[in-house]
């Protein structure tokens, strides 16, 4: 009985649909003073499925690779501002940790350095290309899988330079109060500094997700079906630039989508504001 | 028994001597303010003191027990790490911005320390948070984040999450110099409770009636030094240095 109504709603679409390609096509074989127009029309509206379909790789690859650079980035931002906290000893304890820790911003800093400095694209080809021929051992064979880590190592130093700003910009009494009632360095970051930071955090890394969601087209490359990929063979192959115009159109709901979602998160994080 | 002593502690900020031989101590409840002009290096005594600045030499004790010795900027002696985060535990600080934690509620920044760093179970906490922010006067803002409280009732919630972890001394750096004048009358009737109630108190301010009713020594710095230690009624009325004297004179 409850399921009724959502046939009947339905089936009501279904036939407006009918109804519209009814439409469409009454005017395109119509040869009418537009007919030209509705078949072209009709040709975009064939697409979408096929776009679609691709468009899932694209969203599939940008939300993995940003979740996992988002994990990797905090470690990273936290590795290029650590310091030891404490005052200079005699003990050879610390003259270790101290070594170890400039190590960490060392490694850290250079990592966000190579990759920020050097073409994706190249990152790209070096991971599914040039190292399976260094050793098999590194042979991926998915292509989806190479572009998920290629992207996430890439993101993750864009993402490391916008969280350490975000950390660094929260004002520094901030941590003081938190040590002065006997949180430690870590308890401070984790439940004082970086829960503030990520409000901060978020207009960046919702610029950096749609720069990814595009930037993701260069997979094309490495011919994974992604919605670029999908697009230019649609294109070659039934001689139709149209299909740019459809495919774009996706970009842009996707955009939009994920605009809305960072902006809700951005007001729900600032809840105290 | 002396709560602090500083033996000769100096501290420099690049070339700037900022605390010169400073020799301090501070009896078990007794209350110190300190005057003194802008730079004289008030904030940074107090900062060495709890270890948020690394001194370059000098001795602290907190409590008589040895917190650090420190020669040429490294620590050549110090308590266990357990002793040290125990008796920095002992010294509470409240900051002339307060600080407040802006993302947690009043309440949650009276409870947080206790938990993370006591281990106290969350109705303790709650209770321990509550009947502080009553002594406070703050009950009926407990879920209020910070950025809606007033620069008062912020100031009297730090004094409150200061106080959570039980400390026995309480340091206070310039507490109401950052509040509208009408503001300052609510967190110094908090502060003179705090003292009447026994708690071993080192507080910076410019509030000189404060420090005449309440404080049993004042100091005056200048400079990085110490310049006078004597009692209200004495380094009021009577300054000997001649730099109190004109300290005393630009601020009336
Ligand atoms: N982090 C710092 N770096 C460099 N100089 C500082 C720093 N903090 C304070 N100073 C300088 O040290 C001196 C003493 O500062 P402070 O202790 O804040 O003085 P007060 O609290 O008495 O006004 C001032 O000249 C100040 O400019
Ligand atoms: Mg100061």
């Amino acid at each position: 009985m409850r399921l009724t109504p959502a046939c009947v709603v339905i089936s009501k679409w279904g036939q407006k649909l009918d109804n519209l390609w009814a439409w469409i096509d009454g005017f395109a074989d119509g040869g009418g003073e537009h007919a030209a127009l509705f078949v072209e029309l009709r040709k975009i509206i064939g697409w979408l499925p096929a776009l679609i379909e691709a468009s899932w790789i694209t969203l599939a690859l940008t939300v993995t690779s940003v979740v996992t650079a988002l994990v990797f980035s905090v470690f990273l931002a936290l590795g290029k501002i650590a310091r030891v906290q404490s005052q200079r000893t005699k003990s050879i304890g610390q003259l270790v940790t101290r070594g170890i820790t400039t190590a960490i911003r060392w490694i850290s800093s250079g990592y966000v350095f190579f990759f920020r400095g050097t073409p994706l694209l190249m990152q790209l080809f070096f991971i599914y290309f040039t190292l399976p021929l260094i050793n098999p051992v590194f042979n991926i064979k998915s292509r989806f899988a190479a572009a998920w880590i290629a992207f996430s190592l890439n993101i993750a130093a864009y993402l490391a330079e916008i969280i350490r700003a975000a950390i660094q910009s929260i004002p520094k009494g901030q941590l003081e109060a938190a040590r002065a009632v006997g949180l430690s360095y870590m308890q401070s970051m984790r439940l004082i500094v970086l829960p503030q930071a990520y409000k901060r955090m978020i207009p960046p890394v919702c610029n950096e997700f749609i720069m990814v969601l595009k930037d993701s087209s260069l997979v094309s490359i490495i011919a994974l079906t992604d919605l670029t990929y999908k697009t230019t063979m649609l294109a070659s192959n039934k001689a139709s630039s149209l299909v740019y115009l459809p495919a774009m159109a996706i970009y842009l709901v996707m955009t939009a989508f994920f605009t809305v979602i960072f902006n809700r998160a951005e007001k729900k994080l600032g809840g105290y504001e | 028994m002396s709560m602090i002593r500083c033996e000769k502690c100096n501290k420099y900020f690049g070339s700037l001597h900022v605390l010169q031989d400073v020799d301090l101590t501070v009896e078990q409840g007794e209350v110190v303010c300190v005057i003194g002009p802008s730079g004289a290096g008030k904030s940074t005594l107090l900062r060495s003191l709890n270890q948020l600045e690394p001194l370059y030499s000098g001795k602290i004790l907190i409590d008589d027990e040895l917190l650090l010795h420190c020669e040429k900027g490294v620590i050549v002696e110090s308590a266990s790490r357990r002793d040290r985060k125990r008796l920095l535990l002992e010294m509470g600080m409240v900051f002339q911005s307060f600080n407040l934690f802006p993302h947690k509620t009043a309440l949650d920044n009276v409870m947080l320390a206790q938990q993370i760093v006591r281990g106290t179970n969350t109705e303790t906490a709650r209770e321990i948070a509550m009947n502080l922010l009553v002594k406070v006067g703050l009950e009926e803002k407990a879920d209020s984040y910070p950025l809606r409280l007033s620069g008062g009732q912020q100031q009297r919630v730090a004094i409150a999450r200061a106080l959570a972890m039980q400390p026995r001394m309480m340091l206070f750096d310039e507490p109401t110099s950052a509040l509208d004048p009408e503001l300052v009358g609510d967190v110094l009737r908090v502060m003179k409770d705090l003292a009447h109630g026994g708690m071993t108190m080192l507080v910076v301010t410019h509030e000189m009636g404060f420090a005449r009713e309440v404080a049993s020594r004042v100091i005056f710095m200048a400079d990085g030094c110490i310049a006078e230690d004597n009692t209200p009624a004495e380094l009021f009325d009577h300054p000997q240095n001649p730099r109190t004297q004109q300290f005393l004179t630009s601020i009336l």
